[in-house]
């Protein structure tokens, strides 16, 4: 999505006046006024606004970003606290409900993705913070007969030099005194800190989630239980999708102590197909009935599909030409093309990826006095929210959802998949069921990765020039899928034709491929491959397009190198000149624009002592450089892998990955630190070592044994570099996931002078790819 | 009916002999900070303790365990301030947090056989156990910080 608005279809957020003031609870900060979803209130959604100060002077952060890992909730935390002036150890945090008043600010939903979340909600946490300080330190004014211009807030306590006297924000909260309304105008003409004056954000504050997550007491989705709760284990279908129900044989699961009820999942949101849930006493006895369970299936029309016939359609729709969606049209590439002196014309290809969070997807529903309680940890409540009145059968506003931290998302949990077999089968039984998935469910059931097939064609002038490029982008589109329009992009060439998606395509599955590099004549085109679309239905995973996109376009960049003989980082370099469109400053986010990623690029080089180091025999270090997420906010990230390759077997080591990454503003340096580090290893993972299949319209991989994620020992060296300048934050959890793979394809060709262009890379691809040289 | 001793207490559930320890600790008596992550051995997040033996609780079953001494990260320490524990603190390695229970009762029986590990010695105790998240770099750092601080250097 190039302009981020508002989520459409959902109520949309007033305009409502920013309060703080005093409640039962304590110092309230937030907004105030009529809210949909009020119903709920005398149910179970707690009264607290973003922000509370109870009486004891702890702080209370009401986070509406889901929390997998990336430790939103304490970045959050960390902005309210860098303006508010209050003490680390005071603050805590409260996950937020779905009650629309903890929408995102920008996107006005629930959802967490996109690397987004501090960049979206940077100012609004940080404004918080700042109208709650000025309050307190009113109050205080007050309660000592001295004027406001005399005070400062420091450490939870407001000051006054002079006198040495203070009082603690406890006290303050306690006094009742801190009250004042803030008009819209009032709230933004609060002066922000500026980055000089900043004391919490740019620190390595420890994160207040962590010390839960070594003892056993942080709660995760799978951690609820509910008074007279039974089981539900699914029983899914042989195929991905499309399947139905004929029968369901229950006679050898009656003999099973415990089992209650096999239950078929009727569900009208189309999102699974042919789910029986098998519900019982306990987890143990669901999964014994479960297996028990004798059920016919009419298996539907992708029984037959497999990853070759995906790639076979997604050929087949770029031979054909006619159903691409222009995402970049720029020059006249096709006349270019004529011109060149030489063409270089490949295929790119990305396999089907498992997400595989190590929490198995989970719920549990149940109904009390009208409203539906669902318990999970998931990344778009908005949508969950109405997949799951869906289900229910009720309005949206009875469906209280309670937010739980994720055992890993990744995406995986933007989907709502996980609470429609439990609130299904709580309804047929009539009792509160938690459901968990096994292993073997959550890994074929998952919203894969698609299976991505691109043709890139680059002509070059008889200079060696890169004078246009052509690339077709081919796959299932995962936020197609969902049917919300301003989520999708209209073509260049089109427009948006009010709330429809009419002409509109899924510009997710195509970022990245609008690079900045300074190449004339750039046409990108975006296909939808429908047969893919419906035999696997995807997902967002980690990262998504561009770690598909920049697979492409940067083994791409390497390949016009070698072609022409120039060094390809000094390519790069020449290439990422800032002229015109790619000279940056279309969004606060983007200033700079393709300077920084040569920046970055430099000191990647630099540290990596690629050009200077020689290296060993049969190794080779490559680079690849990249603007992830979107165009509209980029992070600037760099990388050079050193491999050493096997030329017999083909067995590629990765000895080293050196990274560089522009984030503008460091929040939290440790924490951006253990994103990359996650991520990186990730983009190596997905690169060489997680490869997911279709066969017969089912998944073949059941379990981490034939899904397999990098684990300890195949960790290579990591040498990080973070750049942090002062420009504005931008998302550190997903990009280094994009420019690894590119990273080691060039580095294996330049240790043994093979091209591999299909992802995962395996031994048996490099030593083909070995053999078919030259 | 059958006995566990977890943490240094008994109690007795009513299930089926072959009942995974993983389901009883977890759903039965719901001391949840032990995990369920793949049901087959090949994750590590439902690591226990049996007589200080690191195991695998989603594949020893229930009366496998009784009569011997289960330790879950619940008992690991009093205050859940193991060495390890305050060394994952220090080295804030948790990321999403949902497999360190098993890490840390993984390095724990490492710790308790071996306080001088080497960084290999490491890697070949701990590759059993997944982490989603890749917070490999920090979980072997914490690992050898732990370990220092027991030899006391």
């Amino acid at each position: 999505m190039t302009k981020h608005e508002r989520f459409a279809g959902l109520p949309k957020l007033d305009r409502r006046t920013f309060i703080v003031g005093t409640a039962a609870t304590g110092l309230v900060i937030g907004f105030a006024g009529p809210r949909f979803g009020e119903s709920l209130a005398a149910a179970n959604v707690d009264a607290t606004q973003w922000v509370t100060i109870s009486p004891d002077g702890k702080v209370w952060v009401t986070v509406g970003k889901a929390d997998m890992g990336q430790h939103i909730a304490s970045t959050m935390a960390q902005l309210v606290a860098e303006e508010l002036e209050s003490s680390w150890k005071d603050m805590n945090i409260v996950l937020a409900s779905n009650d629309p008043k903890y929408n995102d600010p920008i996107l006005g939903a629930a959802v967490t993705g996109g690397s987004w979340s501090v960049g979206m909600n940077f100012d609004t946490m940080c404004r918080a913070g700042a109208a709650g300080r000025i309050t307190l330190i009113k109050a205080a004014s007050d309660m000592l007969g001295v004027p406001e211009n005399e005070l400062i807030a420091k450490d939870s306590r407001v000051i006054h030099a002079k006198s040495k006297k203070s009082l603690t924000y406890a006290q303050i909260v306690q006094s009742g005194k801190a009250n004042k309304a803030w008009s819209p105008d009032e709230l933004k003409a609060i002066k922000l800190k500026t980055p000089d004056q900043r004391t919490k954000i740019g620190q390595s504050l420890p994160q207040l989630d962590i010390p839960a997550k070594t003892n056993g007491t942080c709660k995760y989705g799978i951690d609820a239980f509910a008074p007279d709760m039974l089981y539900g284990k699914p029983v899914v279908p042989p195929v991905r999708y499309g399947a139905t129900v004929k029968s369901v044989d229950d006679s050898a699961a009656k003999k099973v102590p415990g089992f209650v009820k096999a239950v078929t999942v009727e569900d009208k949101t189309a999102t699974t197909t042919g789910w029986v849930v098998a519900v019982a006493t306990s987890y143990e006895a669901a999964k014994k009935a479960a297996a028990a369970l004798k059920i016919d299936y009419d298996k539907g029309k992708y029984a037959n599909v497999s990853d070759q016939s995906i790639i076979d359609e997604s050929r087949r729709l770029q031979k054909e030409g006619t159903e691409g969606f222009l995402f970049v049209k720029d020059g006249d590439s096709a006349a270019a093309l004529e011109k060149a002196a030489k063409v270089i014309d490949v295929e790119y290809l990305t396999s089907l990826n498992i997400h595989a969070p190590l929490e198995p997807m989970n719920a549990l529903a149940f109904e009390k006095d009208g409203v539906w309680h669902v318990y999970t940890g998931n990344q778009f409540f908005t949508r969950t929210t109405i997949i799951g009145s869906l289900i229910a059968g009720t309005d949206a506003k009875n469906i209280a959802m309670h937010q739980h931290y994720l055992g890993g998302g990744f995406g995986r949990r933007l989907e709502s998949d996980m609470v429609i077999p439990a609130i299904a089968a709580s309804k047929a039984v009539g009792k509160p069921v938690k459901l968990i998935y096994a292993r073997e469910d959550d890994m074929q059931m998952d919203f894969t990765r698609p299976l991505t097939y691109q043709k890139v064609k680059v002509g070059l002038d008889d200079k060696g020039k890169p004078i246009a490029m052509e690339h077709d982008v081919i796959g299932a589109w995962p936020t197609a899928k969902w049917g919300i329009p301003a989520f999708l992009t209209p073509a260049v060439d089109r427009k948006r034709v009010g709330d429809t998606t009419e002409g509109l395509h899924d510009s997710f599955t195509v970022n990245g491929a609008d690079y900045w590099y300074s190449i004339p004549n750039h046409t990108v085109r975006n296909y939808e491959n429908k047969l893919a679309q419906g035999a696997t239905p995807s997902g967002q995973l980690r990262s998504v397009a561009p770690a598909w996109t920049f697979w492409a376009v940067e083994s791409t960049m390497d390949e016009i190198a070698h072609a022409t003989g120039e060094d390809p980082v000094d390519m790069r370099l020449r290439l990422l000149d800032g002229a015109g469109n790619n000279a940056g400053g279309s969004t606060p986010q983007n200033l700079g624009g393709a300077k920084r990623l040569g920046n970055a690029l430099r000191i990647a080089v630099g540290r990596a002592g690629y050009g200077s180091l020689k290296v060993g025999e049969n190794e080779g270090m490559g680079v690849a450089c990249v603007s992830s997420q979107e165009r509209t906010n980029p992070t600037w990230t760099a990388c050079v892998a050193h491999v050493k390759v096997d030329p017999k077997s083909g067995e590629v080591t990765v000895k080293k990955l050196t990274l560089a990454m522009d984030v503008g503003t460091i929040v939290n340096p440790d924490g951006v630190r253990a994103q990359i580090e996650g991520s990186l290893l990730w983009g190596m993972s997905l690169g060489m070592l997680e490869k997911a299949t279709m066969k017969d319209g089912g998944i073949e991989q059941t379990n981490f044994d034939g899904y397999t994620p990098l684990r300890m020992s195949q960790m290579p060296e990591l040498d990080i570099s973070i750049i942090g300048n002062g420009e504005p934050a931008v998302g550190c959890g997903e990009p280094a996931v994009t420019v690894v793979a590119p990273a080691i394809a060039n580095a294996i060709f330049n240790a043994v002078g093979a091209r591999v262009r299909s992802l995962p890379i395996t031994a048996d691809a490099v030593k083909a790819a070995i053999t078919n040289k030259g | 009916m059958v006995t566990v001793n977890i943490n240094g207490h008994d109690h007795s559930v009513d299930v089926p002999n072959d009942t995974p320890l993983l389901w009883v600790i977890r759903e039965h008596l719901q001391m949840t900070g032990t995990k369920f992550g793949c049901g087959a051995g090949l994750c590590g997040a439902c690591t226990v303790h049996l007589n200080g033996e690191a195991v695998r609780s989603c594949q020893t079953q229930v009366s496998q365990a009784s009569g011997k001494k289960i330790t879950t990260i619940e008992g690991l320490d009093p205050k859940g301030e193991h060495p390890l524990q305050r060394a994952w603190i220090a080295e804030q390695v948790p990321q999403c947090g949902y497999c360190q229970s098993g890490q840390i009762m993984q390095a724990a029986a490492l710790l308790a056989k071996n306080t001088d590990p080497s960084k290999d010695e490491v890697v070949a105790h701990m590759d059993g156990n997944l982490c989603r998240c890749m917070s490999y770099v920090r979980i072997q750092r914490a690992i050898l910080r732990a370990a220092a601080e027991v030899r006391g250097v």
